[in-house]
């Protein structure tokens, strides 16, 4: 393949991969950001939405669009719902404690995985796409006749991976106006500022938290309903998303959101670009060396605010 | 109880003499006069079976136990072996080789198994051959690696039920080079089956006067392929593919998007596509591409009886779905090792006279003195020739087209076609 249709290639995949890594990647920044709380279970949640997908569309059985629609809606609620009860039942027993919460969060882990694993089973289901069409794209070259449009081998996207990263900024905006615009979002960004002074104004800290860790949530399962009809249900699946959107959130900064957006697009299309004309392994190498080079000379992020 | 008598010690020297005295009698007992006391045994022969229940071989797990349980079934509805029942003690081993070994050693040690017996992923049996090999625990892998007749692993390890991937794919290179095309670039999973493949078809189909002009690396637990399609040189003619684990769906759907409707030939191994539904959205383009089968997942028109029996004992349908449900599709290529190895298993301490684990060793010796292994209910999936030296069977392959979403057999390579020279006497190793 040219260099030219390859790297368009390869860069329309690492928007997808951005995509869906912005969304998770925010549900652990949000998470953070309001309640300093470091959720090891977030790719599990994020498991957990597609194979909530997986169910609600076979179960309605009807058009795909329709149990994608309806996927898209009940999966992030469900998932949500559990996360807020979860916080409520142990992170808030806990007192937030920085050591007994990363520790409660993976024994979170291990049993929502081994819960899907004995009751889904282990195998990988696809949900079928709401439209996929094969989109071939055409490429400009320098012909006999000054300019002139080609198609070249193997350059295409689906309709479907468009949506994808469309869907993504839609839901990424209507988040950003949330937490700016509404009062609701007020609310999180005080208790996010200091929670002792948000509690003296009348605040009901716990509560906000148990909602925030179900927003949390309810994004990791919205960027998997959106990625399942692409990949597949499977129980192992939270696995990556976990490591990436950890990488993202520290090079992004800690609870900021432009910071993890902005990450997650240089992660993603760095993924994206290297993995095709390299390999992927050294597209991880290079994440997981970015991640340690922000430790070393920006701790606190890109967009991160420093500690006072 | 008060505290003191806790504390006091209920043990004296003259009762520990006496229980030291009677342990000694009851050892010499057992040593003096096993022939007479292992006889009398009827407790049934206990067969370790390690099994991907859980991990990415997860599909071929649940189709490796439906089938072994059948197989167990007929044998012991036939009176069992040497008169005693078989029972299969199953034990998940997460598709991993640090719990493959892990599984090997508790049916030694722990749960009394008589042999050892299992897994498909090339890596678990990598991982846990060496640990049957110490523990001396006959260890019958239904795995299609090329490891064993390598030279790689031990005595205790045999592969009597299924071939490996060096005579496979030896045996199709003349199909590719004379049928599909001269220039391939192959994509395949980058661990030791992979590289089987990778090794072994390049050079056999390097002897047919072909090249292959690319090598696809991908990690056994990518999720997204079509980033390394790029890789695929322009002037392929032949793709020739092999994926393995919970993504093949993906893998074979992406395949389908990079290239549209301009697509070169496709050459694939049904390990891309074992537990998939060839129905599944997005398969549409493989019509037309061909297959290697280890055994031929629809039942095909000049079925044979034993196919039709050996199906039905399984519970698979016509399509080779589970009979209670048509979703859930079969390994059907890889899964009648299991049969066929367990039916050797019996053969072979049949002839071993095989009472308990101290024949084990006259076990190995009695199925490396096997080689002709004549197509029947034994042996459903054809005719096969077991190498003793090599720990290795040899067999037919089959080559299916792509036809309205069916797999239609093509071509059936003679069992010579498969075999290669011995790299390996493991005869001539202590036991």
């Amino acid at each position: 393949m040219d260099f030219g249709p390859h790297l368009m290639l390869a860069m329309l995949e690492g928007a997808v991969t951005a995509a869906i890594l912005a969304l998770t990647a925010m549900g652990l920044s949000v998470v953070f950001g309001v309640m300093r709380v470091v959720n090891v279970a977030h790719g599990e949640f994020y498991m957990l939405g597609a194979v909530i997908a997986w169910f609600v569309a076979s179960t309605l059985g009807t058009h795909p669009a329709v149990g994608f629609v309806a996927a898209l809606v009940i999966a992030p609620l469900l998932v949500g719902a559990l996360a807020a009860l979860i916080d409520i039942t142990v992170l808030q027993r806990i007192g937030y404690d920085p050591e007994r919460t990363i520790v409660a969060t993976i024994g979170l882990l291990y049993i929502l995985q081994q819960g899907t694993l004995m009751t889904f089973g282990p195998d990988a289901r696809p949900v079928a796409p709401p439209f996929n069409t094969r989109l071939a794209l055409p490429f400009v070259e320098w012909g006999e006749n000054g300019l002139a449009l080609y198609w070249p081998w193997g350059l295409s996207i689906t309709s479907y991976k468009l949506f994808v990263t469309a869907a993504a900024a839609v839901i990424l905006i209507a988040l950003w106006l949330f937490m700016t615009r509404t009062r609701a979002g007020l609310i999180m960004r005080a208790t996010q500022q200091d929670s002792a002074m948000a509690r003296a104004f009348g605040i009901p800290v716990a509560k906000v938290y148990a909602l925030v860790f179900g927003l949390g949530a309810a994004l990791a399962a919205m960027g998997a309903v959106l990625v399942v009809p692409i990949q597949q249900a499977h129980y192992l699946m939270g696995g990556d998303p976990l490591l990436l959107s950890f990488i993202v959130v520290i090079i992004g900064g800690l609870g900021s959101l432009p910071g993890t957006v902005i990450a997650a697009l240089l992660i993603g299309m760095s993924d994206g670009v290297i993995s095709v004309f390299f390999s992927p392994t050294l597209a991880k190498i290079l994440a997981t060396l970015a991640v340690a080079m922000v430790l070393v000379f920006r701790p606190q992020g890109l967009l991160g605010k420093k500690p006072q | 109880m008060n505290r003191k008598t806790l504390l006091t010690p209920d043990y004296s020297r003259r009762g520990a003499l006496k229980t030291l005295g009677l342990g000694a009698g009851a050892l010499a007992a057992t040593t003096a006069m096993p022939g007479f006391v292992q006889a009398q045994s009827s407790a049934p022969i206990r067969i370790g079976f390690q099994v991907h229940r859980t991990g990415i071989g997860a599909s071929y797990g649940r189709w490796y136990d439906r089938t072994s349980q059948a197989a167990v079934k007929r044998i012991n509805d036939a009176g069992g072996i040497n008169g005693r029942m078989v029972e299969l003690v199953a034990e998940d081993d997460g598709t991993d080789p640090k719990r493959g070994a892990e599984v090997i050693e508790k049916f030694a040690t722990q749960s009394n198994c008589d042999i050892a017996f299992g897994t498909l992923f090339s890596h678990v049996v990598i991982g846990s051959a060496p640990r049957a090999g110490e523990l001396k625990l006959p260890y019958f892998v239904v795995s299609e690696g090329h490891h064993v007749a390598s030279g790689m692993l031990n005595r205790y390890t045999l592969q009597p039920g299924i071939t490996d991937v060096k005579s496979q794919v030896q045996a199709m290179a003349p199909f590719v080079a004379e049928n599909l095309g001269k220039k391939v670039c192959m994509i395949f999973p980058d661990f030791a089956f992979g590289h089987d493949h990778r090794d072994y078809f390049a050079k056999a189909f390097e002897a047919q006067g072909g090249t292959v002009n690319a090598l696809i690396a991908i990690p056994p637990t990518e999720t997204s392929f079509t980033k390394y399609f790029p890789q695929i040189p322009r002037d392929t003619e032949v793709i020739y593919h092999v994926m393995t684990g919970p993504a093949v769906l993906t893998f074979v759907k992406e395949l389908g998007e990079f290239f549209g409707p301009s697509r070169p030939e496709l050459f694939g191994y049904i390990d891309s596509l074992e537990a998939v539904d060839m129905a599944s959205p997005g398969l549409e383009f493989l019509e037309g591409s061909y297959m290697w089968e280890g055994n031929p997942r629809y039942a095909q028109a000049d079925q044979t009886e034993y196919d039709k029996a050996y199906r039905e004992a399984v519970g698979v349908d016509d399509n080779g779905a589970s009979v209670s449900d048509a979703r859930d599709v079969s390994t059907y290529a890889h899964m009648f090792g299991c049969w066929e190895t367990l039916n050797v298993i019996k053969a072979g301490m049949e002839a071993a006279d095989y009472q308990g684990p101290q024949d084990r060793a006259a076990l190995i010796e009695a199925v490396e003195a096997m080689s002709d292994m004549p197509a029947g209910a034994d042996h459903p999936q054809g005719a096969k020739v077991f190498n003793g030296k090599t720990h290795q069977v040899f067999g037919h392959q089959y080559i299916s087209k792509v036809e309205d979403g069916r797999l239609n057999v093509v071509h059936t390579t003679s069992i010579e076609d498969t075999l290669y020279e011995d790299e390996v006497d493991y005869t001539t190793r202590s036991f």
